[in-house]
């Protein structure tokens, strides 16, 4: 193929789309963020989230979060179509601000916490995971 | 209803007033995705639970979105104050609709 201005801007474009595919799952975790804290400014400290480094399976990892201070504390899988992945809320009988359960995950990619703290302000961790066999059967 | 559907919830019999105690739940559940396809190629239909509520005595201990990235099979593990002797009510929500629940008794020693 001979390389004229015509098909250089349409390498171009193709570049451009290529690139842009993975920022649509970001932009709906951005999205899950967004209406989760309002818009407000997250910090990090009081929160922990356990997760295994390198996960055999994705469908069943299993996740740990816990934050002193929290009301409520939202899980996000960055890098699975739909990020979302829990969100736990304390009522007044909850001994501890922590909780675990077992999650899928598509691929390797970040697992991010955010707690909602007593004071209305937010923190997060992130973890990262590797994952063998992806969980969303694609 | 999804069919076989159980849950199975771990609680002590007894506790002291004032303890802190682990509940461990569990629940046979397929939840489906959404995201899978059948081998013709058709998407299978989202089915999965939503929500999952534990009260004791009526006062609220956790309240959990779920959502499709959660495995088959929810488990979840939390810890609670148990004031004094009561109930711990479980009840899970369904996509379709049904609630599933159980309840335990926990007694003061």
């Amino acid at each position: 193929m001979e390389l004229t201005r015509r098909n250089a801007l349409l390498m171009g474009a193709g570049a451009f789309l290529a690139a842009g595919l993975p920022f649509r799952a970001s932009a709906a975790a951005e999205d899950a963020i967004a209406a989760f804290t309002g818009g407000a400014e997250v910090g990090t400290g009081d929160i922990t989230l356990t997760a295994p480094e390198i996960a055999e399976n994705g469908n069943t990892v299993p996740i740990e979060v816990s934050s002193e201070a929290a009301v409520e504390i939202m899980v996000l899988a960055m890098g699975n179509p739909t990020p979302s992945v829990a969100t736990f809320k304390f009522g007044k009988l909850a001994a501890s601000r922590a909780a675990s359960t077992r999650i899928r995950l598509a691929g390797t990619q970040d697992v991010v916490a955010i707690a909602k703290l007593e004071d209305g302000s937010f923190v997060q961790a992130s973890s990262t995971v590797k994952v063998t066999i992806g969980g969303c059967g694609g | 209803m999804a069919k076989g559907v159980k849950p199975r919830v771990k609680v002590p019999k007894t506790a002291a007033a004032g303890d802190t105690i682990t509940i461990k739940t569990l629940i046979s559940h397929k939840m489906e995705s959404g995201q899978r396809k059948d081998d013709d190629g058709n998407l299978i239909p989202r089915s999965i639970i939503n929500r999952f509520t534990c009260d004791f005595n009526g006062e609220n201990v956790i309240d959990v979105t779920l959502e499709p990235a959660i495995s088959t099979n929810p488990y979840l593990e939390f810890e609670a104050l148990v004031p004094e002797a009561g109930d711990f009510k479980f009840t899970w929500y369904d996509d379709d609709g049904s609630v599933y629940d159980t309840t335990k008794t926990i007694a003061i020693e």
